[in-house]
């Protein structure tokens, strides 16, 4: 009996570990491969800001800024730049504690990147690494060039840094859900980029008991302008670039771009007709404008319109840019909001006026333009809602403090020393 | 001059000066009258500063996004009015048109809709098949826009039958029969164009092959519903002419351009192959980028103007449709007003984002 018991037991883990290859063969790899995941259960965790680890992001980055293909793509460039050794040193100063404890990364770390963006994924991993963990990337399902010169850079640099190799496992796969349980069920933290429908989606994947999550939702940003400060700025070129970059270059879909603009201060309508003059000019020469996108406007702003008394959709001559002026904020008005160029408009007279819009947990980023003093009342009023205040152009810069989560900290691990 | 009165006009009968003449009084009536009894549409007028003394043509109407129709139940007349809903056919999880209607509307659509396939069947009744199934017209309160279409041309029947059954199986028997029975009168067919060409032409070019034939030359199609599906398929306009009539000898073909937004003002295609707007709606094809109008041969989104709407604010219509004016007034199959080609549904956007997307919002 408890030799064909164990017959049975021995049988069952053949067919499970069968199962398992059969999981492992069915990902796509694009850097590292099975044999690297599997060794992740006994590859050691490292410390954060471990300097092989710093050096082998310094060395990716200096990869990156030679490829030429790189260089087209200020993206790139960007994260070549954050992920550079004196950079990162910088991020050492602020994020390393000096407790006398001892902080470790936790373990593996499964990163699921949103499908429709090319950046994310890599950030998430350099976040992952810089805190001491070993990464599973599942990357965007869309091919980006971005992807492909960053891989290729990271393949690069780890033939000089072998011993980073099990650290890093870049993988590609159908939405499979057998695939999610396999990853989620090995990792000490899953990060899920990609918004409440992606996170729907895992959610269905259990992990282990003592296992995290940081799961970035849905969330909405906002702009808040003040009209006198903006009007006495010499450069208001940049201004407009960097408020572009916040919102169109994404589509303005990202959940740190703007949909509404707050503008305060004594000379709104000078400062807006300035400011959305110059935005168009850099619209109509950079944005790829697709037909159906000024429907999608239309239909949006008179779904406004029709919600809610005299809304004004302001004359912006075309369909690149679409303007709608709210009367009052009320609750509900995120259900108006879109994407591809489409702001709602707000005459702030008193910065309270827009705590029913911040005491909202989705809502996220406030681009600001003005003196700091202003937003106090706000940011101190009890508010769930707002979890980063960063100038104008600056809303999609990533930090190690990112949807309101201190990454450090929730990718580590605390021993906690008392030798007394 | 009232609607009414419009009716007793030729189809295809005015030419340019006339007809914007018509229509402008007749479209600025209808704005008025929605703007009082539609709240939503009167905050949509208010919020880009609508004067009607600004309007001077047609073109300077405004234009709702047909898809507002799936977000907001809009009517100008009170509910109890309403005797008809119409929903636009959406696969499942989509939403939905609905369009209200009451007794002056929903009447006007089939005066409206008799003028105008008059004008290319003659105006008596004939024999008619009707290529779909009889459960699609099963709830007489609810109608899908494949319900309405049927039931539409239905009254240009004299004796109908179902082509299909239920299982979308073709009755060949039946047929057999009703061809026999009426083999020297002319036959109207009507069906939706995928349709058409699924269940009815794939079937009789199966059953050609086994030795039976059907003798159709004496038949008059009317098919509409778009190109979509077969666009798919690979089957062009033309194709789907020649195959026909290979399979069945079928001469009369016409595609019709029309949506369950603005039922009965349908625009019938003619001997030449182009598409027509009647006196009682007009297109105007507009830029993506601006709105602002094509010239004729130039690619926009299609604007659809129609003089019938009374119980909801339908008359001025932004479609998601992608179309081009051929001409205006010198069609030479000789009937007046616009003609124009339709090339197909607008594309999705594909945007950025950190959120996936799943499915679009409004989709």
């Amino acid at each position: 009996m408890q030799k064909s018991g164990g017959a049975v037991i021995l049988m069952q883990k053949n067919s499970n570990s069968r199962k398992e290859q059969d999981i492992l063969d069915s990902m796509e790899y694009f850097v590292g491969d099975a044999e690297i995941i599997r060794n992740m259960a006994v590859t050691p965790t490292r410390i954060p800001f471990d300097d092989e680890i710093v050096n082998f992001l310094n060395d990716v980055s200096r990869t990156l800024l030679g490829m030429r293909e790189a260089r087209a793509y200020p993206d790139v460039v960007t994260l070549a730049f954050w992920m550079r050794k004196a950079s990162v040193l910088n991020l050492k100063k602020r994020f390393e504690k000096k407790d006398g404890d001892m902080h470790l990364g936790r373990g593996m770390v499964f990163h699921i990147a949103p499908s429709n963006v090319p950046m994310n994924y890599a950030y998430s991993l350099v976040s992952g690494l810089l805190t001491g963990n070993m990464n599973v990337v599942r990357l965007p399902s869309k091919d980006f060039d971005q992807v492909r010169i960053i891989n290729r850079a990271i393949e690069e640099s780890l033939s000089r840094f072998k011993h980073v190799k099990n650290y890093i496992c870049l993988v590609r796969y159908e939405r499979k859900r057998e695939i999610n349980d396999f990853l989620s069920a090995m990792s000490e933290v899953r990060m899920i980029w990609g918004g409440d429908r992606t996170i729907a989606e895992l959610r269905k994947s259990p992990l282990m008991p003592r296992a995290g999550e940081i799961a970035f939702a849905d969330r909405y940003s906002l702009a808040i302008i003040d009209s006198d400060v903006y009007l006495e700025l010499d450069d208001k070129q940049k201004v407009a670039e960097g408020f572009y970059n916040d919102t169109y270059l994404m589509d303005q879909n990202a959940c740190t771009s703007p949909y509404i603009v707050v503008w305060l201060g004594s000379r709104k309508e000078e400062a807006k007709k300035i400011f959305w003059e110059k935005l168009h000019r850099i619209v109509r020469e950079k944005y790829s404008f697709q037909p159906i996108m000024g429907i999608n406007k239309l239909t949006s702003s008179y779904l406004t319109a029709a919600a809610y008394p005299n809304v004004k959709i302001e004359d912006c001559q075309d369909n690149y840019l679409v303007r709608v002026k709210i009367p009052e904020i009320v609750d509900g008005l995120m259900n108006w909001k879109d994407h591809s160029g489409y702001f709602l408009e707000y005459d702030c007279g008193e910065i309270l006026e827009l705590r029913t819009l911040c005491n909202d947990t989705h809502c996220q980023t406030i681009g600001f333009l003005g003196e700091r003093e202003t937003l106090f009342p706000l940011l101190e009023s009890g508010i769930k809602g707002v979890d980063r205040v960063v100038p104008i152009g600056k809303t999609m810069d990533f930090d190690l403090i990112w949807d309101g989560y201190d990454l450090t900290e929730r990718l580590t691990r605390t021993i906690h020393l008392d030798f007394s | 001059m009232n609607f009414e009165e419009i009716l007793q006009i030729s189809p295809y009968s005015l030419e340019k000066e006339e007809k914007e003449k018509i229509l402008t009084d007749r479209l600025m009536e209808l704005t008025e009258h929605h703007r009082k009894n539609c709240l939503e549409y009167a905050r949509i007028l208010e919020s880009i500063s609508y004067h009607k003394g600004n309007v001077k043509k047609c073109s300077d109407f405004p234009f709702l996004p047909v898809r507002l129709f799936k977000e907001l139940s809009l009517k100008s007349v009170l509910p109890e009015e309403v005797v008809k809903t119409m929903t636009s056919s959406g696969t499942s999880g989509q939403a939905v048109s609905k369009i209200y209607l009451d007794r002056t509307t929903s009447s006007n659509q089939q005066k409206t809709m008799v003028k105008i396939v008059s004008d290319f069947t003659g105006s008596s009744r004939m024999p008619m098949i009707i290529v779909d199934c009889p459960s699609v017209v099963k709830n007489r309160t609810m109608f899908s826009a494949r319900g309405a279409g049927i039931l539409g041309f239905s009254i240009f029947g004299s004796r109908k039958i179902y082509a299909l059954d239920d299982d979308m199986k073709l009755d060949v028997k039946g047929l057999m029969e009703f061809l026999e029975k009426y083999k020297d009168q002319r036959i109207l067919l009507f069906g939706f164009t995928f349709m058409v060409w699924q269940h009815f032409y794939k079937e009789l070019f199966r059953l050609r092959k086994e030795g039976i034939a059907f003798d159709l030359s004496n038949g008059v199609l009317i098919h509409g519903g778009g190109w979509k599906k077969l666009i798919s398929e690979a089957v062009s306009q033309e194709e789907f002419h020649t195959r026909l009539k290979e399979v069945c000898g079928l001469n009369y073909i016409h595609d019709y351009y029309g949506m369950v937004e603005q039922t009965g003002c349908i625009s019938m295609q003619c001997e030449y192959g182009h598409l027509h707007a009647s006196i009682f709606s007009d297109i105007i094809i507009r830029k993506p980028e601006d709105f602002s109008e094509c010239g004729i041969g130039e690619r926009g989104i299609i604007q659809v103007l129609s003089t019938i709407p009374e119980s909801y604010p339908g008359h001025s219509l932004l479609t998601e449709d992608e179309g081009a004016l051929l001409g205006e007034d010198d069609c030479p199959c000789g009937r007046k007003g616009k003609y124009f080609k339709v090339m197909g549904r607008l594309k999705n956007a594909e945007i950025r984002g950190c959120s996936d997307t799943y499915a679009e919002k409004f989709k």
